[in-house]
């Protein structure tokens, strides 16, 4: 199988300011692949290369099996994009915007547009300036929805929704990939979002990768924390390698542990006496929390350096 | 505990602070360049017209230069001032155009963009934004006029005319920042708002140079002027025995219209404007279906109006045109002996009709700039992405808007040619004769007005941030038109403006090289523009 995208080394700069530094990304045909990273890390930046607005200045972007910037019309023909910040023509109607962008790419179904206009309860009779943020972006994904195409790009396509409007965002994005061979690149802050929806998760800082992978992969990248109280010392368990932070008070031992390191570090715990346990596993919020944090990242970077 | 304190006018001294830091470039340069016109002209008349005969001359000459009277306003007597101020007659339109754009910018503009929601949620009262816009402007128009009447007295000119002068400057951005800010509250797109005022701007000019030919002429319609603040404005007659109590209308004028501003804003909405937005149709009509489908869509609106504009403009120059003949009676015999000399009453009218086609091509120049700046509006306001991203080419998408940089004069001038063309030849009796001639001599404008098209489309494509440089082009263009004849300025600086080289219709010479070359040239600049829009990045980093 294909990846509908698939970038590497992709460099970027914008006078002196470097917007993508050597990314890489690779989205599998058929999944719901969850974009993530901080303000800034370069999302947006990727997203238009990827839609041929803009020239990578160095490495490759394939999509659909095609030159983005050169092929950009044809592949066009097969994608839909709903951008992260919707501006609408101030003095054409929502259902005009819906059918315009729907008739450039090659016309659309009525009943299915008419489906999700009840379903995101959405006002087509209403001019652009007279819409608010929510209801732009459901402008943007009713065009979308309404397409038949294989890849959909959509860029923070929630941030101005409600909670029972991303209910229905998300049912519409399964429903999507259901009806087969779609393929999703979806640009989110929203951890519940992505881990509802995405098979795999690329997440970027600074312009670049720095973790990619299946969600249950990634969350073994992360440290899960024990607190046990114990009979005895715990003979060798600060020296283990992968584990971190021990602190020992009065019988009780808190430590946080790679998931690699989760066995031997037990067997030490288990020698000594536990009398009882508890154990965090990492949450997505930490993870994220960590590549995006970037004091936090530069300790992580360290911890690695010194691993 | 602190009380709930605040004025109406709550926040706007850091409005005005953030107004000025916006426009840091943009102020110090409209309230520069009118302040050189006036030495510019003393320097020229000084040159050119060294004594009081020859200065009385150029007066009878001028005096029945109808287009003369109809750009710059009534001629009142043959002193340096006298010239200087009413060769600078069309400043005055300058800056109300650019008080009331300065206005909108930073009220409905704003708006619009929704950043005016981020300053009305902090400690800043109802009216503070039409306060702080105003009281900029306004004091933008004071200063201006106060170095306009110093440059002038600095040039030796009386200091009472002087300052009367300044004032004429100051009272004519005055009046307008007002209309500006009225406008500003009547719709809810700031595009619509700059197009009520300066439609209001474009109809005071006509009432003035109506009012003004047919008071030379001994017509019935002289007291239109009085209807036009333009028309005030003049009658302040610095150095012709000045009438201070015009600054007085012009005040009471300017508060009245912003005590009317501030009492529609209080009725109305953040957002909303009086002309209240209808609902649009739930489907698209088949017509809009392509990227020129939506360039109609956004281009129709003001395509129609500036042509309508441009017809009634013509309709109104036109008819006056024949008023040339009985100024001629009424001169003295010097005057007749001077337009005797220049070739009879017909040279005449043909000479006044060749001024207005340059002026009406010069604005017509600006409209197809500004349908260019679209295209960039377009994109940076994140409304070209959904379409590129769509499988439209951007040449496709391009091209829509194209068709009407490059047709919108071809409208604009003919409904202009063909409405003055009609008003004269009603007049002459000779309809068959003048209008097809008065039709060609405003077509024959379109080779340098697509230039300037052609240079707004070309920086779009290549360097898309300097695309507003195309109206300063144009700006330096109609400098030298207007300045090069006093100046004396050598053939070939007049030679850059493209104006120069249409042939003066009617009357003159038709030659086909020069339109050839121009519209070559303004052919090249939109492939240049095609070549780089190709290859940047959208929108431009």
């Amino acid at each position: 199988m294909t990846d509908a995208v698939s970038v590497a080394g992709l460099v970027k700069t914008f006078g002196s300011t470097t917007a993508l530094d050597g990314l890489d990304l690779a989205v599998r045909t058929g999944e719901v692949h969850g974009f993530l990273g901080p303000n800034g890390a370069g999302k947006s930046t990727t997203i238009r290369i990827l839609l041929g607005l803009m020239r990578a200045d160095a490495g490759t972007a394939r999509l659909l099996g095609g030159d983005p910037w050169a092929d950009a019309t044809a592949l066009h023909r097969r994608l839909a994009y709903v951008p992260g910040d919707v501006t609408l023509w101030p003095n054409l109607s929502g259902g005009e915007v819906i059918d315009l962008l729907g008739r450039l790419r090659g016309g659309l179904d009525p009943r299915r547009r008419a489906d999700l206009l009840e379903r995101f309860d959405l006002d087509p009779r209403k001019k652009g300036r007279a819409y608010s943020k929510g209801n732009r972006q459901k402008v943007a994904l009713v065009a979308a929805f309404a397409s038949d195409v294989d890849l959909l790009i959509l860029d923070e396509p929630t941030s101005g929704l409600d909670p029972l409007m991303e209910e229905v965002f998300r049912e519409t994005v399964r429903e999507e990939v259901r009806r087969g061979g779609r393929t999703v690149l979806l640009s989110s802050h929203i951890l519940s979002e992505v881990e509802a929806l995405c098979d795999r998760v690329t997440i970027i800082r600074d312009g670049r990768t720095v973790e990619t992978g299946t969600l249950s992969e990634l969350r073994h990248l992360t440290r899960t924390t024990i607190q046990a109280e114990l009979d005895g010392p715990p003979h060798g368990l600060a020296g283990l390698p992968g584990v971190h932070d021990v602190r020992a008070d009065d019988g009780r031992i808190r430590f946080d542990v790679d998931s690699a390191a989760l066995g031997p570090a037990l067997s030490r715990l288990s020698a000594a006496g536990v009398r009882s346990l508890v154990s965090h596993p990492p949450t997505l919020e930490e993870l994220f929390l960590r590549h995006y944090d970037r004091a936090a990242a530069g300790n992580g970077k360290h911890a690695e350096a010194a691993r | 505990m602190t009380a709930l304190t605040g004025t109406a006018l709550t926040g706007t001294g850091r409005l005005i602070r953030l107004a000025v830091r916006r426009d840091r470039w943009l102020l110090p340069l409209w309230v520069l360049f009118p302040c050189l016109v006036p030495p510019v002209f003393v320097a020229a008349f000084n040159g050119a017209y060294p004594t009081a005969q020859a200065r009385h001359e150029y007066m009878e000459t001028s005096l029945h230069n109808t287009a003369f009277t109809v750009a710059y306003g009534p001629l009142h007597g043959s002193t340096l001032g006298e010239m200087v101020t009413w060769r600078s007659g069309f400043v005055p339109v300058v800056i109300g155009l650019v008080a009331l754009l300065t206005v909108v910018r930073h009220t409905r503009a704003e708006e619009e963009a929704g950043r005016r929601e981020l300053i009305g949620s902090t400690a800043v009262s109802r009216h503070a934004t039409i306060a702080a816009a105003l009281l900029m402007t306004c004091g933008a128009c004071l200063v201006l006029g106060a170095v306009s009447a110093l440059a002038m007295i600095g040039q030796g000119l009386p200091a009472a005319g002087s300052l009367a002068y300044g004032f004429e400057l100051a009272s004519a951005g005055w009046v307008f920042a007002a209309i500006g800010a009225v406008a500003a509250q009547l719709s809810a797109g700031a595009g619509t708002a700059r197009g009520i005022a300066v439609v209001v701007l474009a109809v005071a000019f006509l009432l003035r140079g109506i009012g003004d030919v047919s008071g030379l002429s001994g017509g019935r319609l002289g007291w239109l002027s009085w209807l036009s603040p333009i028309g005030w404005t003049h009658r302040l007659q610095p150095f012709h025995d000045e009438r201070w109590w015009i600054i007085a209308l012009a005040v009471g004028a300017t508060v009245a219209l912003t005590a009317a501003a501030v009492a529609l804003s209080g009725r109305r909405d953040l957002g909303n404007g009086l002309l209240a937005a209808r609902v649009g149709p739930a489907v698209a009509p088949p017509g809009l279906r392509s990227p020129l489908g939506l360039a109609w869509r956004l281009h129709r609106g003001s395509l129609a109006g500036r042509t309508a504009g441009l017809a009634v403009v013509g309709l109104g120059l036109g008819g006056i045109a024949e008023s040339i003949g009985e100024l001629m009676n009424n001169g003295s015999p010097a005057a007749r002996d001077v337009l005797a000399r220049l070739g009879g009453p017909g040279t005449v009218v043909d000479q006044y009709l060749v001024g207005m086609m340059t002026m009406f091509a010069v604005i017509n120049a600006g409209f197809a700039i500004q349908t260019a700046l679209r295209l960039r509006a377009e994109e940076s306001g994140g409304r070209a992405e959904p379409l590129l991203a769509a499988p439209v080419d951007r040449l496709r998408w391009a091209g829509g808007h194209l068709v009407f940089v490059l047709l919108g004069p071809v409208l604009g001038l003919a409904a202009f040619g063909a409405a003055a063309g009609f008003a004269h030849g009603l007049n002459t009796g000779d309809l068959g004769r003048d209008l097809p001639r008065i039709l060609a001599a405003a077509l024959v404008q379109l080779p340098a007005v697509w230039l300037f098209a052609g240079l707004g489309f070309a920086l779009f494509g290549l360097w898309p941030r300097l695309v507003a440089g195309a109206f300063a082009v144009l700006l330096a263009s109609l400098l030298l038109g207007w300045l090069g004849g006093e100046l004396q300025l050598s053939r070939w600086v007049l030679d850059l403006s493209a104006f120069n080289h249409i042939p003066q219709l009617p009357g003159g010479e038709f030659a086909v090289p020069p339109l050839a070359v121009l519209t070559v040239m303004a052919a090249a600049l939109v492939l240049l523009g095609l070549l780089g829009l190709r290859r940047r990045d959208i929108p431009a980093g």
